[in-house]
C-alpha cells in the first residue's frame, strides 16, 4: 500500500474543532480523499464552531476544492458554523468557482415501478407503438404514391441517375449472393427430397417439388430476406444519418422533397430489382436442384427438364413473380420510415437499422402468407 | 487501495525536465494527406503555464497539428515532445499515463451520442479513478456550472442541445480529470459574446489557479487580445511568428497585417478607442 497522499486530522480545543487537511487534494487522489470526508461526515461532532485549515495543502484541483466545499456545507447544514482558513491565496479563485456550484437540489433517482405495473405498461407501450407503426406505414406509403404521381405528371423531375445508382446497389450487386445461397438452397432441397423420397421410390417427384417450391415461395421468400438485410439496414443506416446530421433538414430548406429525392429512388430500385433477383435467383435454385438430381439421385438433365415441364405451370411461376414487387415495396417501406425514425444518438441509429431488419423481415413472411390464402382462393 | 498505486504512478513525479523547458515542444513537422503537404517542417514551442493562441487561415492545418500532437494524425517526419518526453518513443502505458494529464476539446464537441451529459463528464473519471457514484455526480455538476450550463443540462443528450451548449459540455468533460494541458479547437466559436467573454475568464481562472497550460486554436479575436499570453501564426504550413498580441499588431507581415488589421479587426480596435 502506498503512503497517504492525503490527511484530514482533527482536534478539538475549547468547543471549537480544527480540522487541518493536508498533502495532495488532487483527483489522482480524490478516492483517498472522499474516503477522509465521508468518514468524518458520518461521525457526529457537537463542536458548532469549525475551522478547516486547508494552509498544509501542497495541491489541489477542482475535485479537491469540490471536497474540502462538501465537507464545509456538511457542517454548516448540520447547523455548525464552518470556514476554510489558511487558504493558498492562489487557490482562492478555484475555491469561489467550486462554491457556486452543486447549490440547487439533486436531481432524484427516480426508483424502479413495480414489476407488474412494469410488465402491463411494457404491454401497452408494445401495442400503442404496433399501432403507430402501422399508422405511420401507410402514411408513408401514401406519402409515396403522392410523390410518385406527382413525379409522373412532371416526368423531367424524374431522378432517373439515383435510381439507376440505387438498382446497381440493391440489384446488381446482390447477384451474386443471391445466386450462391439460392443455388445452396435449391441444392439442399433437391437432396432432402431424393433422400426421403426414395423409400417410397418417388424420387422422380423430387422434381416436382423443387420446381413448385421454389417458383412459389422460397425464391421470393429467401430473396427478399436477403434484400432486407443487404439493402434495408444500409437505407435505414444511410437515412438515419443524414437525419442525425440535418441533411434532410437542408434538403427539406432548400425547396426539395426527401420524399422524391431520397425515398422514392430508394423504393422504386427495390420494387424493380427484386422480381429481378428473385428471377434470377429462382433460376439458380433450380440449376441447383438440377445438379444434385444428376450427381445424387441420377437422373440426366434432360429427364429432369421433361419432368419439370410437367410438373410446373406458368401461374406456379407468375405466382412467385407478381409477389416479389409487394416484397420489395414492404422492404423499402419500412427501411425508410425507421431510417427517419433516427433521432440524434448512433445509440438510436443502431437500434432503428435492427428494427427495419426485424420488422421488414416479419412483414415479408406475413405478406407471403396473405398471399398464399389468396392464391389458394383464386385457384391458382 | 489498488487504485492509489496506480494513480501515484500516473501522477506527475518531480521530473529531470527543468522548470523552463517547453511543455510542448515541436521540431520540424511534416505532415501530407496524399502528397498534399499540411504541415512542411513546424517548429512550435508552449512554454509550461501559458495561454498560446494559435491562428491561421481555414483551411490551413490548425487543426491538423492539434490532432498530431495528441497523437491522432500521423507526422511523415520531425517530433513532438510533451512534459519533455518524445511522444514517439513511449509504451502504451506511458502514453496512457501522459493521456491522462491532457484534456482535448475537439471542434465539433465530440461528445458521445448515447450519453447524457452527466455521463459524457463522468466517462474520463470512471475510466482512470476509482470513486463514489455520489462524488461523480457532484463533480459532473460542479464541471459544469463551471463552463456556465445550468444543472439540469446534466440529464439531456447531445442531440438536445445548442451547438453552444455542447461545446460547453466538451469543455466541462475535457477538465473534469484537471489536467495539465487543455488542446482548444475554436472554444469559443459559436457562443454568443458574453458567453465568449466569460469562457475566456474561465479559462484564465484556471490556468492561474491550477497553473493550466492552454493551447487554444482560435479565430475570435476577442480571445486573442484577452486571454492569451502569447499567439502563434500558422501560415503555409510554417509558424510565421510568434509573440503577445503587441508584438503582432506591430508586425510588417503581410498575413498578420490582414488578419490583426483587416476590415474586422480594426474596427474592433477602433471600438475600443472610442
Ligand atoms: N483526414 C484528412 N484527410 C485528408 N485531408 C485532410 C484531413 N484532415 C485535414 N485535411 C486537410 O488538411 C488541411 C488543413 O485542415 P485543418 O482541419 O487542419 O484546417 P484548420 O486550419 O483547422 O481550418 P479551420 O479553421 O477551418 O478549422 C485542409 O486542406 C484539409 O483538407
Ligand atoms: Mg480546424
Amino acid at each position: 500500500m502506498a503512503a497517504q497522499a492525503v490527511s484530514l486530522s482533527q482536534k478539538e480545543e475549547a468547543g471549537k474543532l480544527m480540522l487541518s487537511a493536508a498533502g495532495r487534494w488532487i483527483s489522482s487522489f480524490a478516492g483517498q480523499a472522499e474516503h477522509l470526508v465521508t468518514e468524518l461526515e458520518r461521525k457526529r461532532s457537537k463542536s458548532k464552531s469549525i475551522a478547516i485549515d486547508v494552509s498544509h495543502i501542497e495541491q489541489l484541483d477542482t475535485t479537491g476544492a469540490w471536497l474540502l466545499e462538501r465537507m464545509r456545507r456538511d457542517f454548516e447544514d448540520k447547523g455548525a458554523s464552518a470556514e476554510i482558513v489558511g487558504l493558498n491565496p492562489r487557490y482562492k479563485i478555484l475555491l469561489d468557482e467550486v462554491q457556486q456550484t452543486n447549490t440547487g437540489k439533486h436531481t432524484e433517482e427516480h426508483d424502479d415501478p413495480n414489476p407488474v405495473v412494469g410488465t402491463l405498461s411494457l404491454l401497452g407501450e408494445m401495442a400503442v407503438s404496433f399501432a403507430k407503426d402501422t399508422g405511420e406505414f401507410v402514411q408513408f406509403l401514401g406519402a409515396a404514391v403522392v410523390s410518385f404521381f406527382r413525379v409522373l405528371v412532371r416526368p423531367w423531375t424524374f431522378r432517373f441517375t439515383s435510381i439507376v445508382h440505387q438498382m446497381d446497389r440493391v440489384g446488381f450487386r446482390s447477384v451474386p449472393i443471391i445466386v450462391l445461397i439460392l443455388f445452396l438452397i435449391g441444392a439442399i432441397l433437391a437432396q432432402q427430397g431424393i433422400f426421403h423420397f426414395r423409400k417410397f421410390g418417388a424420387e422422380t417427384y423430387v422434381v416436382d417439388m423443387v420446381g413448385v417450391l421454389v417458383l412459389r415461395e422460397v425464391g421470393v421468400l429467401i430473396t427478399s430476406i436477403m434484400l432486407a438485410g443487404r439493402s434495408g439496414s444500409a437505407y435505414t443506416a444511410e437515412l438515419g444519418s443524414m437525419k442525425m446530421r440535418e441533411e434532410v433538414d437542408a434538403l427539406r430548406v432548400m425547396g426539395r422533397d426527401p420524399m422524391e429525392i431520397l425515398i422514392l429512388p430508394r423504393m422504386i430500385a427495390l420494387i424493380i430489382a427484386l422480381p429481378l433477383l428473385t428471377f434470377i435467383g429462382s433460376m439458380s435454385a433450380l440449376f441447383g436442384g438440377m445438379m444434385i438430381a444428376w450427381l445424387y439421385g441420377g437422373f440426366a438433365p434432360e429427364i429432369f427438364m421433361d419432368r419439370l415441364r410437367d410438373a410446373i405451370s406458368s401461374s406456379t411461376f407468375w405466382v412467385g413473380m407478381i409477389k416479389a414487387p409487394f416484397m420489395g415495396a414492404v422492404i423499402g417501406l419500412v427501411a425508410c420510415v425507421e431510417g427517419f425514425r433516427v433521432q440524434g444518438s448512433a445509440e438510436s441509429l443502431g437500434e432503428h437499422t435492427t428494427a427495419s431488419v426485424v420488422k421488414s423481415i416479419f412483414l415479408v413472411i406475413v405478406l407471403d402468407g396473405a398471399f398464399a390464402i389468396f392464391f389458394a382462393s383464386i385457384d391458382w | 487501495m489498488a487504485n492509489v498505486e496506480i494513480a501515484q504512478e500516473r501522477t506527475p513525479k518531480p521530473s529531470k525536465v527543468p522548470d523552463n523547458y517547453p511543455i510542448i515542444r515541436v521540431r520540424d513537422v511534416w505532415v501530407s494527406f496524399s502528397d498534399h503537404p499540411v504541415l512542411k517542417g513546424l517548429d512550435l514551442d508552449v512554454k509550461k503555464g501559458e495561454i498560446l493562441g494559435f491562428v491561421g487561415a481555414s483551411g490551413g492545418g490548425k487543426s491538423v497539428l492539434l490532432r498530431s500532437i495528441i497523437g491522432l494524425v500521423q507526422k511523415q517526419k520531425g517530433t513532438i515532445e510533451v512534459f519533455g518526453r518524445d511522444l514517439d518513443r513511449l509504451s502504451e502505458q506511458e502514453r496512457q499515463a501522459i493521456e491522462r494529464r491532457w484534456g482535448v476539446l475537439f471542434q465539433h464537441g465530440a461528445l458521445f451520442s448515447s450519453l447524457t451529459v452527466r455521463q459524457n463528464i463522468q466517462f474520463p473519471l470512471r475510466e482512470y479513478l476509482d470513486l463514489s457514484e455520489r462524488l461523480m455526480d457532484e463533480i459532473a455538476i460542479a464541471k459544469l456550472e463551471m463552463v456556465g450550463l445550468p444543472a439540469f443540462v446534466a440529464e439531456k443528450y447531445p442531440s438536445q442541445l445548442s451547438g453552444g451548449m455542447i461545446k460547453r459540455a466538451a469543455l466541462a468533460r475535457a477538465l473534469v480529470l484537471d489536467p495539465e494541458i487543455v488542446f482548444l479547437d475554436e472554444p469559443t466559436s459559436g457562443l454568443d459574446p458574453i458567453s465568449a467573454g466569460e469562457f475566456d475568464d474561465l479559462i484564465k481562472a484556471l490556468q492561474q489557479t491550477l497553473g493550466l497550460t492552454v493551447f487554444m486554436v482560435t479565430h475570435d479575436l476577442d480571445s486573442l487580445h484577452s486571454a492569451c499570453d502569447r499567439i502563434a501564426a500558422l501560415a503555409d504550413g510554417k509558424i510565421i511568428a510568434t509573440g503577445p498580441i503587441g508584438d503582432m499588431l506591430k508586425s510588417d507581415h503581410p498575413w498578420l497585417r490582414a488578419y490583426f488589421h483587416g476590415k474586422r479587426a480594426s474596427s474592433r480596435l477602433n471600438g475600443k478607442k472610442t
